[in-house]
């Protein structure tokens, strides 16, 4: 698992840890039932304070993607990843939505908005 | 529980006064004093030592009343590091060795003898040939070979280099990778504190200016480079410093009590803690 904590870009420490081992669960790379670095040493191995990685291993448990077990550790939860996944293509599929509606009200054509994807993807 | 626990702490001495502070350092965490000279920080670290008496409020350390007699026994389990280390020029770190072993219950040589090498320090050496940096270091080893729970430093990285201090800030990370172990140190430089802290308390002319935790604190401001129309337009109540020069202004914002229209440039611990000392 990779965590790159980064002070350029404007997100705050804790969603940044968040994002990253929330990503790493969707992706597959950690699977259910693999445990994660206890809080205390993830946050001594980045440098960083304990409490801000409680922050987000307090919303990752909340969000239902890590089950906290009292003096045992930090667990990818067991929970329906699948499920996720699908919310997440939902969500996707609904601002897919709004793009084409957006898109045809400019009359930009379909692939006058896919030079505009490509576009963000590099400037990102 | 918390390490320290300080309530409505309060000292007067002539034309000072260190007024109702009070702050709680959890167990298993970093905490920062800031300040200006003459803030009060050493002031605060030798009341919770009980090195001066208070005048009122209360301090714990470890669980117990540190005007009280258990307070001797809480005494092993702290280690101070004060901004001068003080050795008999002639001792060598060994010889500081078979003196501390009779001088702490808990005294563990191999854990001194261990930070010696760690900190590449000479064993034969006497304490009046080291430099600065290597007898912070033996003052560091000192304190921590007898096993403390609680570190408390007074400006113990100050005067020395960067690769000294970086080495040194190093071993507190790895301190409190036991979660019973905490940490309070006093610093001018920022920065340090800032790259290992958990919570910073700002000390300010005898006041308590906050006491936070670090992340946040970061979070709730927004330091912003505008115009001077730009600036007219901000709200007041939303202004908590400003520096301005001929051609614009810095101003540092509460996020909260603004939208937040302007980009925000970096902001680093250091120019928050001197833009709210200055618009205190």
């Amino acid at each position: 698992m990779h965590i790159v904590i980064s002070n350029a870009v404007n997100q705050p420490i804790y969603g940044q840890i968040y994002r990253q081992i929330k990503n790493s669960i969707l992706s597959g790379e950690l699977k259910a039932g693999d445990m994660l670095p206890s809080i205390r040493s993830l946050a001594k191995d980045l440098r960083i304070s304990v409490i801000t990685t409680k922050r987000a291993y307090d919303e990752l448990e909340k969000d239902g993607y890590i089950d906290v077990v009292a003096a045992k550790g930090c667990y990818v939860a067991e929970k329906n990843l699948a499920w996720i996944r699908e919310t997440h293509l939902k969500q996707l599929e609904d601002h897919l939505r709004n793009v084409r509606e957006l898109a045809v009200s400019c009359g930009l054509t379909e692939t006058e908005i896919i030079e505009m994807y490509r576009l963000l993807q590099k400037s990102e | 529980m918390d390490a320290i626990e300080i309530k409505d702490l309060t000292k007067h001495f002539k034309g000072f006064t260190l007024d109702h502070i009070s702050f709680a350092l959890p167990r298993g965490c970093i905490m920062g004093l800031v300040g200006e000279n003459g803030a009060g920080k050493s002031t605060t670290l030798n009341l919770i030592m009980n090195a001066i008496s208070r005048d009122g409020g209360s301090i714990k350390v470890l669980g117990v009343d540190n005007e009280s007699r258990e307070f001797n026994a809480a005494k092993e389990k702290i280690g101070i590091v004060l901004d001068e280390a003080y050795f008999p020029e002639v001792l060598t770190p060994k010889n500081v060795n078979n003196i501390m072993k009779y001088t702490y219950q808990n005294w563990q040589e191999s854990e001194f003898f261990s930070l010696i090498d760690r900190f590449r320090l000479p064993q034969n050496k006497s304490f009046r040939d080291f430099s600065r940096g290597m007898k912070m270091k033996l003052a560091i080893a000192v304190a921590l070979a007898h096993q403390p729970e609680l570190l408390i430093l007074d400006e113990a990285t100050s005067g020395l280099d960067p690769m000294v201090r970086d080495e040194i800030l190093d071993l507190f990370n790895d301190f409190t990778r036991d979660e019973n172990h905490s940490v309070l140190l006093s610093s001018h430089i920022v920065s340090d504190l800032e790259k290992i802290c958990d919570y910073i308390v700002f000390l300010h002319q005898g006041k308590l200016m906050f006491c936070e935790e670090k992340d946040r604190l970061l979070e709730e401001y927004a330091l912003w480079k505008l115009t001077k129309e730009q600036f007219e337009d901000i709200p007041k109540e939303a202004i908590r410093g400003v520096k301005r020069n001929p051609f614009g202004v810095e101003v540092l914002v509460k996020k909260d009590a603004v939208a937040d229209v302007f980009p925000a440039e970096h902001l680093s611990l250091e120019d928050l803690i001197l833009f709210l000392a200055k618009g205190a």
